[in-house]
């Protein structure tokens, strides 16, 4: 008996292991599929098997797990308020949104991908934080020949060797992060560098791309540790760094991982002991959840910030109304105007189906919106606009809810992201290139 | 290096605190109910979010949380198992698991709906800022604090079953439920006690959490699956099997992050995967 139920709870603990967020996914896979319904503006938007003339925009995102405040259902608003703002249609056709979770695995998001792009007659898939899922869903994107605009992953392989046709990287990537935050801590002092690096695509690439910073800059690596994708307890890994005597501690990691590591250091006083803490990709909703007697005076590059502008603030007001007033990350701005562009572009060919063409006519048409300015698109997918290096506020600083960053400087756009040529994108040097 | 090892073992200690006292609760109620609590893991994050809401709402601080906390959760407990899990007592025990497991993905999807994932920050409270140099390490006064109060609750509970009066009732009750109900002793409440206690245990380790790790929904349930192996390990039932074990998987798991960090989250179940192939009813657990 006893054995029995050993048994079953073993079962049962596996399952929850995988399942914790299987379950939310697989209801959220659900509500994607009748989603179409509820999600559309137009009231003509009827069943699924009508999609041949409705455009379809699918939000692939974290809905459940460590980045889903970062991205996740404010993603879905973002789209759905972009979709609005056109009326909901273009030229009599419905446009849809419909959603779903890929829960940070590469394999789910694969199997969400491939389904709407081949049986759910989807145009294009927008967000996709966690690169590793996010290249993933490129190669199967680029093979369908659809749009793929990428918002949420940060890892500039994307638009580096595994580059697309098919394929625009809005919102940020590692390479930026990496000559904001990271040169600046570089210039100021920090020459000696060790990492907390999230063990998967995005946080290898950033470790990659911010040693390359400092090691240019005349710095030097010591070291860094490897630690599983949502990790709870980093007292170890704060030890090893402690211990490594760099400058620099760099957080490679991000959403959950980067708040429970920064909190965790202050508690060990890391930062008292003359070494300095870089998160090196650090989004609003974490710093909403660290508290500013944490968060304050932490160094942070964002492509937006809510209170930048007044077109910011208006369109971040729109926003926070519907998310109880939650302000929107820089992911979820991305996906607003990437949707934005994506439909002025489908607009302009007028033929939604062939992907290559309408991420073409993306490139070719300059990018404007209220969020991220004027702007253009590399040959490689890299959407070129400023980068803003932010410090966040001390408690005493900040004003109201939610009022957290303080401009450092402006990155110019041309500064801001690496030059085509170099990315070794073959789409630049052409498929005989290194 | 001994150096480094030091502060691994006590830094393994501190995350065997959490693996403890929620091992023990969850012992408990198997061992007297026979009921694999799944909800073991939201009990434990409601506990954090009970503190929060009273630091927030109520301007009443750490001290007052490590007690209310658990009271109403415990309470919650206890109202589970009156309206739920006791209707299911004579049913086989796997309706009990698909009940908490599916009262736990509830709760926590509700709280998730409320407050999102990212967490609350909660502050380490006034008394138990700062940290002391141990010569090897740096360790915060708030972690030295969490070891001194779990080791403390951890053996007041196992010294409160294995050396009272009550503490022999409920053993009896777990050995032949039918014929202690002959003596007169009612049976029932006093599983409806056990269960509210398991909840409480969690949530106070919940409100031990808060100032650590972020108040969040997924905090429980990223914790249970470790906290289950624990109690397989250690024996499905037996308290103080639990105990060690809890303490000891830390320790182990501390070890994993300095020799090879990313099997950190998979050596636990390694080695539960281990022990239970030479011993399948676990280290300390005894034959059925």
């Amino acid at each position: 008996m006893i054995r029995r139920i050993a048994v079953l709870g073993l079962i049962g603990a596996v399952a929850l292991a995988c399942n914790k967020r299987e379950s939310e996914g697989d209801k959220s896979g659900g509500e994607a599929a009748k989603g179409s319904g509820k999600s559309t503006p137009a009231p003509e938007g009827a069943t699924p098997s009508a999609g041949a003339a409705a455009i379809r925009i699918g939000v692939l995102t974290d809905l459940s797990g460590l980045y889903s405040d970062l991205a996740g259902e404010g993603s879905v608003e973002a789209a759905k308020m972009a979709v609005e703002e056109v009326g909901g249609k273009i030229g009599g056709r419905p446009i849809e949104v419909v959603s779903a979770d890929h829960r940070n695995k590469p394999d789910v998001g694969s199997a969400v991908a491939r389904r709407w792009l081949e049986n759910e007659g989807v145009d294009v898939i927008v967000d996709v934080p966690t690169s590793s899922v996010a290249l993933a869903v490129n190669e199967i994107v680029r093979n369908q020949n659809k749009v793929f605009i990428a918002s949420g992953p940060a890892a500039a392989d994307l638009t580096g060797k595994a580059c697309s046709p098919n394929t625009v990287h809005w919102t940020y990537d590692t390479w930026a992060l990496a000559n904001g935050t990271g040169r600046e801590v570089v210039r100021s002092g920090g020459k000696t560098w060790f990492f907390i690096t999230a063990d998967y695509a995005f946080g290898q690439a950033l470790e990659r791309d911010v040693t390359a910073v400092v090691v240019e800059n005349g710095g030097k690596v010591l070291g860094s540790v490897r630690h599983p994708l949502n990790n709870t307890d980093f007292s170890s890994f704060l030890m090893q760094a402690q211990a490594s005597k760099a400058d620099v501690i760099g957080m490679a990691n991000a959403g959950g991982d980067t708040v429970n590591a920064i909190k965790q250091a202050s508690e060990f006083g890391l930062g008292k002991g003359g070494q300095k803490l870089a998160g090196l990709l650090v989004f609003l909703s974490d710093v909403h959840a660290l508290g500013l007697d944490v968060a304050g005076g932490l160094m942070l590059t964002s492509s937006f910030y809510w209170d930048r502008d007044d077109a910011t603030r208006a369109w971040s007001k729109k926003f926070g109304e519907r998310r109880e007033g939650r302000m929107p990350t820089m992911v979820q701005a991305g996906v607003y105007a990437g949707v934005r562009h994506y439909l002025k572009a489908v607009a302009e060919v007028g033929d939604e189906k062939d992907g290559a063409k309408v991420v073409a006519a993306m490139k070719r048409i300059p990018t404007d919106d209220p969020l991220f300015g004027k702007g253009t698109i590399d040959p490689n997918g890299r959407k070129r606009h400023p980068m803003y290096l932010y410090q966040v506020k001390t408690p005493a600083e900040s004003k109201g809810p939610w009022d957290y960053y303080k401009l450092v400087r402006e990155i110019p756009a041309d500064q801001a992201f690496q030059d085509p040529a170099k990315s070794g994108c073959p789409l630049v040097t052409g498929p005989s290139g290194k | 290096m001994s150096g480094a090892i030091l502060s691994q073992l006590l830094l393994g200690l501190i995350n065997g605190s959490f693996y403890a006292l929620l091992s023990l609760g969850l012992a408990l109620i198997f061992g007297l109910m026979k009921i694999v609590n799944f909800a073991h893991g939201v009990l434990y994050a409601l506990g954090a979010f009970a503190a929060w809401l009273l630091l927030d709402k109520a301007g009443l601080g750490y001290g007052w949380a490590l007690v209310l906390a658990p009271l109403a959760v415990g309470g919650l407990s206890a109202v589970i198992e009156i309206t739920l899990i006791r209707r299911l007592r004579h049913l086989d025990p796997l309706y009990g698991l698909l009940l908490t497991f599916g009262l736990a993905i509830l709760i926590q999807e509700l709280l998730r709906m409320k407050y999102g994932n990212s967490g609350q920050p909660y502050p380490v409270p006034g008394f138990l800022r700062g940290a002391d140099d141990l010569g090897f390490m740096f360790l915060p006064r708030y972690r030295a604090w969490v070891i001194t109060v779990s080791v403390v609750v951890c053996t007041a509970v196992w010294l409160i079953i294995e050396k009272t009066r009550l503490g022999s009732t409920v053993r009896a009750a777990a050995e032949n439920p039918r014929l202690l109900e002959a003596f007169g002793v009612a049976v029932p409440r006093l599983m409806t006690a056990t269960y509210a206690f398991g909840g409480a245990l969690a949530a106070f380790a919940g409100v031990l959490a808060a100032p650590i790790y972020r108040v969040s929904p997924l905090m429980g349930s990223d914790l249970i699956i470790v906290v289950f192996a624990v109690v397989a390990v250690g024996g499905m039932g037996s308290i103080g099997g639990s105990i060690l074990t809890g303490f000891a998987l830390g320790i182990a798991e501390g070890f994993t992050k300095v020799f090879y960090p990313q099997a950190s989250t998979t050596v636990i179940f390694v080695i539960m995967a281990l022990v239970l192939l030479v011993r399948p009813r676990g280290l300390f657990g005894r034959a059925a």
